[in-house]
């Protein structure tokens, strides 16, 4: 009875899950709408008077497998409009043959990967080479839990959230580098290098812009960073963080930096098919491989999903009046455009090459975010009694940004602009 | 991470055109795509695609892949094929098989017994349409061909290679007029020759006839 006892004790330290809520808002509505298999299974679980630490236990699960569910669906579904999106902006039709529109091209997608052969190369150290498709996705999904997707749908309420949200995160690096290494081949282990110099050259741009919020709201609990976002300006303006000078620059560099962080177009150095195979996933097949693309696809929701709590005012409904929407749907309309924008970006851009990767990482974007801590103190300490900032507070922190954020990109321009190459053998 | 390669680059940046407020480009680029994407579900001139097996890009009339026969008339009677074996010779990766048909007696009836064209071979090159002094052998512009079996179903014999003149017209009618002009311009030069012959070896005959009367006329005179 010693083990019981301890899940208990363990689950008891969250007061937000299971049992330990005390009050019973009614069972479906809109907004619990996401919370009701949770509930509906802590409710036959006591109707059965199943022991308490049973309750939390199940209760938890049902919460994360709801995230999961909801995630894996949009994964599939994702990985469709990608490829929708990415033909039309190429002006071709896209898949349309499985099912209407291609509906079902994600399960015919999954079929084939399922039914493919597993490859192991002789030289890959095989255990490692199983584990890393499965680390790469196991940071994902923890990553999706801590996220505020509603009012009431928080699957786990961490106070540390956004601290366990980058450290979770840092293990997508130690999976990519254990994959190019087990593996047991040239070219992964290139894309390998590749991952970890970018993925952590962007970790950095990445958590000194979240920082700036995390200063300005005074918590590292993400319910609390919506929560300090709600409000409107003037009655019709949200009081979004990106909507601030600080906010704004932050915004965008958090943007900038989850998709390099992602390994995303144009950042997608680490699978450069066209350099480098497909970089670390380039001895992987069937499944695994299909692991790999849903821990990439996860990683970005769950990036989109903090960019969205952070700088977008999380489920914050963006007009006033709109409180009748269930507030997840705010959520995930949000999430849409994010990732949407991701496509855009995606099918406009070419790869960047490493050096210049690199340069835009730490001479661009890590000066402009750490400038935003000082501009956020001083947007802070400008402000009126009642929390809002007058003119001069704005054209000042504007002012501060802007001035650098020229300077820096016009010398960077014109160190990276390509000049006219002169050939001096082929003429 | 600052050394552009000094053999790549101009001793001198060229002259900037004009400064602009850094990620300028990036929205114009942004703007492109943009403009793909929504002009793509209304404008039909930017969808190229053609949705293959409900639709089918025209064929151009130049087009051209694996040969056939073919024959004046209604049916395989009229075949233009001589069996003169010149395709079969001169085929490069020779799929060719040409058997001549002969009558009981050994003569020749100027016809393939077999004509066979292993398009599996075939290389579409279209030298035996070249070569062809019989307007026989064209290339022909099919090309669904896949079958399940490999070896019968991509060897054609003759009746699967033979097609009317109205399928030649249709699959290139500038081609198969000016064939048809040709052969009809021979056909009657060659009436002509014959009718010529006749009226020839009929005169012959008169004056001959004449000639025999007269000797009989001068004997009896005699």
């Amino acid at each position: 009875m010693r083990v019981p006892a301890l899940i208990a004790l363990v689950l008891g330290s969250f007061p937000s899950l299971g049992l330990a809520a005390t009050d019973k808002p009614p069972l479906l509505t809109g907004e619990s709408l996401p919370r009701l298999p949770q509930r509906l299974v802590e409710m036959a679980l006591e109707a059965l008077k199943a022991p308490d630490w049973l309750v939390s236990l199940a209760s938890f699960a049902t919460a994360a497998g709801t995230v999961v569910a909801v995630f894996l669906s949009a994964f599939a579904l994702l990985s469709l409009i990608e490829r929708k999106t990415l033909a039309r902006a190429q002006n071709r039709l896209g898949p349309n043959r499985a099912g209407i529109f291609g509906i079902l091209q994600p399960v015919a997608d999954g079929i084939k990967m399922l039914t493919k052969e597993d490859i192991v190369p002789t030289k890959a150290e095989w255990f490692l080479h199983l584990v890393a498709p499965v680390m790469i996705v196991i940071p994902s999904i923890l990553a999706l839990g801590v996220i505020p997707y509603g009012r009431e749908w928080l699957p786990v309420p961490l106070e540390l959230g956004l601290v366990f949200f980058f450290a979770t995160g840092t293990m997508t690096e130690v999976a990519v580098f254990i994959a190019g290494w087990a593996s047991g081949s040239k070219f992964p282990m290139l894309g390998a290098m590749r991952a970890i110099s970018q993925m952590i050259s962007y970790e950095l741009p990445l958590i000194i812009s979240a920082l700036s919020v995390v200063m300005l709201s005074g918590t590292l609990s993400l319910a609390d960073i919506v929560a300090a976002q709600s409000g409107y300006h003037l009655g019709f303006i949200p009081a979004w963080n990106i909507l601030t000078p600080w906010g704004f620059v932050a915004g965008i560099i958090f943007l900038i930096a989850a998709n390099a962080e992602s390994n995303r177009c144009p950042f997608d150095l680490p699978e450069g098919e066209s350099e480098i195979v497909a970089g670390h996933m380039t001895e992987y097949s069937g499944f695994k491989y299909a692991l790999f693309f849903m821990g990439e696809y996860l990683g970005l929701f769950a990036i989109s999903g903090l960019g969205i709590t952070l700088f977008l005012g999380g489920w914050q409904a963006p007009l006033p009046g709109l409180g009748f929407v269930p507030s997840w749907f705010w959520f995930f309309g949000k999430l849409a455009a994010i990732i949407f924008f991701f496509l855009w970006v995606r099918t406009t851009f070419p790869r960047v090459r490493v050096d210049q990767l690199m340069r835009f990482a730490w001479l661009c974007l890590i000066p402009i975010a750490l400038l935003t801590l000082p501009v956020a103190a001083l947007w802070h300490f400008t402000a009126n009694p009642d929390g809002s900032n007058g003119v001069l507070s704005w054209l000042l922190c504007s002012a501060i940004l802007a001035v650098p954020f020229i300077i820096i990109t016009v010398i960077f321009n014109r160190r990276l602009a390509p000049s006219l190459r002169t050939y001096h053998y082929a003429e | 991470m600052e050394s552009p390669a000094p053999t790549t680059r101009a001793s001198s940046p060229p002259p900037a055109a004009g400064w602009s407020l850094p990620g300028i480009g990036l929205l114009k680029g942004m703007a492109v795509t943009a403009v793909n994407m929504i002009q793509s579900y209304y404008r039909k001139d930017r969808m190229t695609t053609v949705q293959y097996p409900e639709e089918r890009a025209p064929i151009s009339p130049n087009f051209r892949n694996f040969p056939f026969l073919v024959y004046d008339g209604d049916n395989m009677a009229g075949l233009r094929c001589t069996a003169c074996s010149i395709c079969e010779k001169e085929c490069p990766p020779q799929c060719i098989y040409i058997v001549l048909d002969r009558d009981e007696n050994g003569k020749s009836l100027k016809r393939p017994k077999v004509f066979d064209i292993d398009v599996s071979v075939c290389m579409n090159c279209g030298i035996c349409a070249e070569v062809c002094p019989f307007d026989s052998i064209y290339m022909d512009g099919q090309y669904e061909l896949a079958t399940g079996d490999r070896f019968g179903g991509l060897l054609f014999n003759k009746e699967t290679l033979a097609r009317s003149t109205d399928y030649h017209a249709q699959l290139r009618p500038l081609e198969a007029a000016e064939v048809a002009a040709r052969r009809k311009a021979e056909e009657e030069k060659k009436l002509a020759a014959q009718a010529a012959k006749v009226a020839k070896a009929k005169l012959e005959k008169e004056q001959k006839e004449l000639k025999a009367k007269e000797e009989q006329e001068k004997g009896t005179g005699a």
